[in-house]
């Protein structure tokens, strides 16, 4: 079972402490060629999520069983597997979607999220734990993906959720910025992605140091007064 | 190197100084360029000033360091004249200043400010730019294209159509096009003396553009403002190699005296690889780091995509700086000549 405290720091640390993107920073190649909107940026993180998941859970399930010499071939081989499964629905479901995320559906496979988790994590904990952090994880890197995926369509194009009709096939993107908007490409292309990662860990860390700060100062109220030392 | 021994009489060398001097050695090549163009040019530095001092400002304040020391140092300056020297003139007021904001935000402030941008700004906001927006980057006003200040005005602001014979190429574009066009049945020399967008030994009207730039710059060299190593290294590298190729086939390349007096070739050899941040510190490395640039200029100007070369090579070079100044480390004195 799992305990709340547990639940909440597997949680915290997936979303935010050890966010793939912007701690970790793992997982550059599919982050810079693929969230040049934000459908493209959700859609591969959600497949992710399913592979880390189920990944993790095999892995936490069988442990005790795999060799530790030869354990990074036997991960590759689970992860390799569900990476068919879900290289297979996506074609099957979003075709569309699937020929324009390409490579990069197969090429989960060789992300260095999933590993990293199946090593670090699931090697070590028991499957309901494994599973809470591979989800977590995985959202981790949705929110991140999307944002960046929404900033670089919104700069680069003027553009929100272009691609939606691939997954939904009702659904018509959102032109936020007026239809003359020149469009500023370097947004959209690869340099684009760095800057813009550049700044979202920029801000990660203002925000961290900003929680950290009002914690010290919470901290030194609480201490006696340093005249103390005074009084001799 | 030379040194002597103390006591020195303190220098009347200061940032600003500097920086009005460079403004100063820029106004030749201005003048040149508005007899060229008209007024539009000065427009756009104005505007270029504004959005730079307006940038400077916000990232001063937004990093908590005095305003007035910084803001009056004119590096902000020099960096918005160089951008819109670079920038064609009739190009829309966001144009430039979308470039000029990503000079001093992004090249300049987020790396640490004055003094620790390991990229030249201005050369940023053009690569920045030309990548963005291609097309825009790309449409210089046809020579002896009269229009009003109004209609100039009009341009830049947005408010009157961007009529497609007004924007012509650069001469060194203008060549490469030709060529392209041509498939071997045109030879350099042809073009040069039957097309009206080429002069006496370069672009038409652009020519004396550059001569302004050659002017200033020995100017500011004459001052000891800057040292000739770093701009005779790229012009040595763009000559030599422009010579080499011309000499082999002159009826493919045009003459060296063509690419020194076109395009970014004399502004970027005394104004822009002549920046002491961004540039080499040695004196061995401000030749080999000119040098390079212009042989890469030249590369990238001729068999590239490009119009020119010059922003993409010194911005490449400047990541070899540190590199280059760690190898050319003078000995210290009193020591073998070793590392």
């Amino acid at each position: 079972m799992i305990s709340r405290e547990e639940f909440r720091q597997i949680s915290a640390s997936g979303v935010w402490h050890q966010n793939t993107s912007l701690v970790q920073i793992l997982g550059l190649c599919p982050l810079l060629a693929v969230t040049t909107n934000l459908v493209n940026g959700v859609m591969l993180s959600l497949a992710t999520i399913l592979v880390m998941a189920i990944a993790n859970v095999a892995v936490a399930a069988l442990r005790n069983l795999i060799p530790h010499e030869i354990r990074i071939p036997v991960f590759i081989l689970i992860v390799a597997a569900l990476v068919t499964v879900v290289d297979l629905v996506f074609n099957a479901q979003f075709h569309e979607l699937y020929l324009v995320l390409g490579i990069f559906i197969p090429l989960i496979v060789t992300n260095c999220i999933v590993l990293a988790r199946v090593e670090a994590f699931a090697n070590k904990n028991p499957p309901l734990q494994s599973a809470c952090d591979g989800i977590f994880m995985g959202v981790g890197m949705l929110w991140t993906l999307a944002l960046l995926g929404g900033l670089r369509e919104l700069i680069g194009g003027g553009t929100l959720f272009s691609g939606i009709d691939m997954v939904f096939p009702g659904l018509s993107p959102l032109q936020l910025l007026p239809a003359d908007y020149p469009g500023f490409l370097l947004a959209i292309l690869p340099p684009g992605a760095f800057i813009l990662l550049g700044c979202l860990i920029a801000w990660k860390n203002w925000v961290d140091a900003r929680a950290a700060a009002r914690q010290a100062g919470r901290g030194h109220d609480q201490t006696p007064p340093l005249a103390i030392t005074g009084r001799i | 190197m030379d040194f002597s021994t103390p006591p020195y009489v303190l220098g009347e060398t200061s940032v600003r100084r500097v920086m009005l001097q460079v403004l100063l050695g820029l106004l030749p090549g201005i003048a040149a360029y508005v007899w060229l163009v008209g007024a539009s040019i000065v427009l756009q530095l104005a505007m270029a000033t504004l959005a730079a001092l307006t940038g400077e400002a916000l990232m001063l304040w937004l990093r908590g360091r005095p305003l007035r020391l910084f803001l009056s140092d004119g590096s902000a300056i020099v960096t918005a004249w160089l951008i819109a020297l670079t920038f064609p003139p009739l190009a829309p007021w966001w144009l430039i200043v979308v470039g000029t904001l990503c000079a001093i935000v992004v090249a300049k402030h987020l790396y640490g400010g004055l003094g620790q941008n390991p990229f030249n700004p201005a050369m940023i906001a053009f690569a920045v730019c030309i990548v963005s927006f291609p097309a825009l980057m790309s449409q210089w006003p046809v020579l002896g294209l009269k229009l009003s200040l109004d209609e100039q005005f009009k341009l830049i602001a947005g408010l009157a159509p961007r009529i497609d014979v007004m924007s012509g190429a650069t001469p060194l574009d203008a060549l490469k096009t030709a060529l392209k066009l041509g498939e071997g049945s045109v030879d350099v020399p042809t073009l040069l003396a039957t097309q009206d967008v080429f002069g006496n030994f370069a672009g038409r009207g652009w020519e004396w553009v550059s001569s302004g730039y050659l002017l200033g710059g020995l100017w500011l060299w004459q001052r000891k403002i800057i040292s000739w190593h770093a701009p005779l290294g790229f012009l040595g590298g763009l000559s030599l190699l422009a010579a080499a190729l011309w000499m082999w086939s002159p009826q493919q390349f045009a003459s060296p005296l063509f690419h020194l007096f076109s395009g970014g070739s004399l502004l970027g050899a005394f104004f822009i690889v002549t920046d002491p941040v961004s540039g080499c510190t040695t004196t061995r490395g401000k030749l080999i780091f000119g040098f390079s640039v212009g042989v890469l200029a030249y590369t990238i100007r001729v068999f590239g995509g490009y119009p020119d070369g010059v922003a993409f090579a010194v911005l490449l070079l400047n990541l070899c700086v540190p590199l280059i100044d760690m190898y050319t480390q003078p000995p210290i004195f009193g020591m073998k000549n070793e590392p």
